[in-house]
């Protein structure tokens, strides 16, 4: 054990219980797995990527490269989560990944002795041929070889959530800059957020052990929390990560709600994905610890200095007794103090010939490390003078590299500083500001004034009126840093998680991949899960050394969201599965359901597909019932999901002039027409029925793929085409429940079950009337037909739906379906989704007279093409023959089956029981001539080929009679 | 994004629908084939200020001039195709 015996900010009161491996071991509340893990003497936790070497615990946080586990089982199982920031729950189970058979002894490790084959461009240069075995053999043996976690097979059992929130003021990060950039606004009275990706708030004072106003500095960050959390206006959030800055203040946030607790609750989110808008935004993200790259610096550990004090005061854990410090500059000497002050034997390393010296421990000055010894961890440190000390860890301390992400999102370039050897953010995005560590200000008193000045400055640029805060008292720690980014020698690794070493980068610059983009894609500096959070600083250093160029003029990569991996679910909430998108019910949903109805889906809607009885053995059985009770007697068809819009105003009769190609403006009050639009390229949008209720207002219907998009259509023809036009244009289609009644009989239904008078010289063809319905509704009665039939369409309040379609039942009309539906409306040569499919023109459908030569209409111009007009067209059809399956290709019978030769298309087919075969239409290049010659049905998908008649597309009445009836 | 609309205030962009370029004023009936091809399929393509139509389809459903800046997305300004 490591724990040291009092100390840290973990409650040693409730133990936690978990278990790595296999391997049951405890830790505390207020630990992560890194932690419990350290504290329990484990430093190997995982192989690396590519040579599968062994890896430790290398940071404090979520830039952490090495220490990647799989957490949890079955569905809930994660990989590639950094134990670093896994908070440690009763039961927790984590698995090491990327190795076989055991973390110990991993097979794959021979990797390790190839590795001067495995350099940089390696899978470029080898796996080159024969192409043919990219896909079949190198990619899968280097997919199992080289890897990370395993992903959950099974569904996930939890629930996510999304939220939008506005703020005056979001601050990213809650360490001492955010914390006094969030007090400071708060007061001003802004609305405040405040994310922090770790689940304590304090930044780096959790980590260190520093003082503010002459007082443990966490008692201050306790202070402000209390009088945040009392404020009404401000939002705490701890647990949740600002992975992406996006246009105009949009900021996209994951809240980890219960990733800490081995199952969420019923009531409560697994995560919960955040898109928040914000005024003003203070980035205060702090700044996390670079590694120098020296030979064998990936041996489990070795570890950053920074987290080494970090696992010292934040979890009273040890990560060794015999430690080495390695420090480019003063900030590894607080390290090298509280290893001292912990117990451990302590041996500075630092380059600097003038290192100070240190009480309680030895100082190696002028000095570097070159070498550490270990087989599955760390056991000596090798320095450039020869010497080798004996040690348990080693704490580097490479500088400091500022958190700027989400200052770059927007485009923004980061800037290099020579004088503090770190990239500062350039030009971050309108309305944020950076403060602290993050935009270069190292010390305790600089992030605190800092934070206090941005906090108050964005909260006045939101408009509010703030006083500056009284600044705290603390020190300003020396900060002497001479950047030092690696030591000559080899296998000296700058991606860890990628396994990129000092000279894989050089290498890729000897073959010219000296733009810093060109050699990120080329050796895959930084593009792992970590996406070089500790990597890319070095090896923008090593590149711009190998290259004979400075740092500056080196430049970055690009930085894109998001800042650390997002699970999909937190992005996808709870818009998943049936959930994915609102479920359209139409009025009669319920009631068809009670009536032996299945459902399909028609877009977002769900329409009753047909109504099964007993005795019925199949669908067919059902459909061709339906169809044959609507051509013999009578039925009736939920025609809801039709899209209705109402045209109203002055200048109506005007507007629908204009978008349908077909004059509106002669038919008289009561009265309906046919009528097609066109968009303004010349082909068909759309088809339905258009009844003028008055003068001045027209009901629409449109089809019910389409609904949306014709309401879109007459409001751009008006707002944008026509807005001079007085008129109003209101979409109607929940307002209705629509019925369709259809059949010899439906004149005797309908009579009893209106009032009003439905004889043919009252209600004739193509009228309209509103009636009064027994039982007291009102509602409207068109009489228009799809079937071919004597028909009508009902349509009632919603809430009357369920009613009517009682009555008509009882009157001896039969529900159908849209299956039969589609029988009724193919036998009759009607135009539907699959004639309608934006290739056609009113010429194809057979509708080319409804086109108007007097009046300018959306699409008249363009519809004169030479090409829309070409007589050689494939129109509309109809077809009688066995097979027929919607899809097939038409040829002449005899000639080959190749592209050239294709003369057209099945668009819809179905059994006719009344004809007793299939019947099918087509859309057939010269068809017209070809009625009543052979064609060939060739469908090499589904493995038919056979033959059919061309026919004229009106299979049943095509003089019409039936309608008139 | 964010989108200014001119009834609503500033709303997300994923409230709206847009088309693309504004197109430019749509000829007259008797205007020659060449003006209908332009008018339909050409749409200049700036790396800068851009006019564009965008609907406030789950709001007011009102169609919007945006000038949108396609390098930065910085938006100009919004007004309503009717006023």
């Amino acid at each position: 054990m490591t724990r040291l015996a009092t100390g840290g900010l973990i409650d040693r009161m409730q133990p936690r219980r978990f278990t790595f491996d296999g391997r049951g071991y405890q830790g505390y509340a207020g630990d992560t797995l890194a932690s419990a893990l350290l504290a329990n003497g484990l430093r190997l936790v995982g192989r690396s990527f590519k040579y599968h070497r062994p890896r430790g615990i290398w940071g404090l946080g979520s830039e952490e490269p090495n220490a990647l586990v799989e957490l949890r089982a079955g569905g809930r199982q994660e990989p590639n989560t950094r134990a670093t920031t896994a908070e440690l729950f009763e039961g927790l189970v984590a698995h090491s990944q990327n190795r076989w058979p055991s973390l110990r002894f991993d097979v794959m490790a021979v990797n390790g002795l190839f590795g001067p084959l495995l350099s940089a461009g390696f899978y470029y240069k080898t796996f080159m041929w024969p192409s043919s075995f990219w896909e079949k053999v190198y990619e899968p043996l280097i997919r199992r070889a080289a890897g990370l976690g395993r992903a959950a097979t099974a569904p996930d059992p939890d629930r996510y959530e999304r939220m939008h929130a506005h703020c005056d003021v979001l601050v990213v990060g809650a360490g001492p800059a955010g914390l006094a950039a969030a007090l400071a606004a708060a007061r001003s009275g802004a609305r405040v957020i405040l994310a922090e990706e770790d689940f304590a708030l304090g930044g780096r004072l959790l980590a260190d052990r520093q003082e503010i106003n002459g007082a443990p500095a966490l008692d201050w960050v306790a202070w402000v929390l209390a009088e945040l959390q009392n404020l009404p206006e401000v939002t705490l959030l701890p647990r949740t990560t600002v992975f992406g800055a996006f246009d105009h203040g949009t900021y996209g946030a994951v809240q980890r709600v219960a990733d800490h607790l081995p199952e969420p609750p019923p009531d409560m989110p697994r995560q919960r994905g955040w898109t928040i808008v914000a005024k003003r935004v203070v980035l205060a993200a702090g700044a996390v610890e670079r590694p120098i790259a020296f030979p064998g610096n990936d041996r489990p550990g070795v570890m950053s200095a920074a987290a080494v004090r970090g696992y010292i005061h934040r979890y009273g854990a040890l990560p060794g007794r015999h430690a080495v410090v390695f420090t480019a500059g003063d900030d590894g000497l607080r390290t090298a103090t509280a290893l001292r002050d912990a117990g451990a034997e302590v041996t500075v390393v630092d380059p600097r010939p003038e290192a100070p010296a240190m009480p309680g421990m030895r100082v190696v000055a002028g000095a570097r490390v070159v070498g550490t010894r270990g087989r599955l961890g760390l056991s000596a440190v090798q320095l450039d003078s020869g010497e080798r000390i004996a040690a348990d860890v080693l704490a580097v301390a490479g500088g400091w590299n500022p958190t700027l992400h989400l200052s770059a999102h927007q485009g923004g370039r980061p800037v290099w500083d020579a004088a503090q050897a770190a990239f500062l953010p350039g030009t971050p995005p309108p309305g944020m500001v950076v403060a602290g560590a993050a935009a270069g200000r190292f010390t305790l008193a600089a992030c605190l004034a800092d934070g206090a000045a941005a906090g108050l400055q964005a909260a006045r640029d939101a408009g509010h009126d703030g006083r500056p805060l009284d600044l705290p008292q603390a020190e300003d720690e020396p900060a002497g840093l001479r950047a030092l980014y690696h030591v000559p020698g080899r296998k000296a690794f700058v991606d860890f998680q990628h396994d990129v070493t000092v000279d894989d980068i050089a290498l890729a610059a000897r073959e010219g991949f000296r733009s810093v983009e060109h050699a990120k894609r080329y050796t895959t500096l930084g593009m792992a899960t970590d996406q070089g959070r500790t990597a890319n600083v070095v090896g923008l250093a090593i590149l711009a050394e190998a290259t004979g160029r400075g740092i500056a003029e080196t430049g970055t990569t690009m930085f894109r969201p998001p800042y650390t991996p997002v699970t999909i679910g937190a992005l996808a909430g709870a818009q998943t599965g049936r959930d994915f998108r609102p479920v359209r019910r139409t009025p009669l949903h319920a009631w068809s359901a009670r009536h032996g109805a299945s459902f399909v889906d028609s877009g977002a809607w769900q329409r009753a597909e047909w109504y099964a009885r007993p005795g019925e053995t199949g669908w067919r059985d059902s459909v061709d019932r339906e169809v044959l009770q609507v051509r013999r007697a009578a039925g009736f068809c939920d025609v809801s999901t039709l899209g209705k819009i109402e045209v109203v105003g002055p200048d109506a009769a005007a507007l629908l002039d204009f978008v349908y190609a077909n004059t509106m403006s002669t038919l008289k009050p009561g009265r309906i027409r046919y009528g097609i639009m066109l968009r303004e390229d010349g082909f068909v949008l759309d088809d339905g029925t258009c009844a003028r209720l008055a003068k001045d207002r027209f009901f629409v219907t449109t089809t019910t793929a389409n609904a949306a998009r014709v309401m879109q259509h007459l409001e751009y023809a008006h707002q944008v085409l026509r807005p001079e036009l007085d008129v109003a244009i209101l979409s109607v289609t929940e307002a209705w429940a629509q019925i369709a009644l259809a059949g010899p009989q439906a004149r005797d239904v309908l009579a009893q079950v209106t009032q009003a008078d439905v004889s043919n010289a009252a209600l004739p063809h193509m009228a309209c009337l509103d009636a009064a319905f027994v039982g007291g509704l009102r509602g409207r009665l068109y009489r228009i037909s799809f079937s071919g039939e004597l028909a009508y369409e009902i349509g009632v309040p919603p809430e009357a739906a369920e009613a009517l379609a009682d009555r008509l039942l009882a009157a001896g009309a039969v529900p159908y379906g849209t299956e039969a539906l589609g029988v009724l409306r193919i036998e009759k040569g009607h135009a539907g989704g699959g004639e309608l499919n934006g290739q056609t023109t009113a010429g194809d459908l057979g509708l080319g007279r409804m086109l108007s030569t007097t009046k300018d209409f959306i699409g008249r111009a363009l519809a004169q093409r030479p090409a829309l007009v070409d007589p050689a067209r494939p129109v509309l059809v109809g077809l009688r023959g066995a097979g027929l399956r919607t899809g097939a290709h038409l040829l002449a019978p005899g000639a080959a089956a190749v592209t050239e030769n294709d003369l057209g298309h099945v668009t819809a087919a179905c059994w006719s029981p009344n004809l007793q075969q299939t019947i099918g239409l087509a859309l057939l290049a010269e068809g017209r001539d070809r009625i009543g010659t052979r064609i060939r049905v060739f469908d090499a998908l589904r493995g038919h080929d056979g033959e059919a008649e061309v026919a004229a597309p009106v299979f049943i009445d095509p003089e019409g009679t039936r309608t008139r009836g | 994004m964010r989108i200014p609309c001119p009834f609503c205030g500033e709303r997300d962009a994923a409230e709206f629908l847009t088309i693309g370029s504004a197109p430019p004023p749509r000829p007259a009936a008797d205007a020659p084939m060449a003006a209908w091809h332009d008018y339909v399929h050409l749409r200049d393509n700036p790396a800068g200020l851009h006019a564009e139509l965008w609907q406030h389809i789950h709001g007011c459903r009102q169609w919007l001039r945006v000038m949108r800046d396609t390098r930065t997305h910085v938006v100009a300004g919004a007004e309503a195709c009717r006023r």
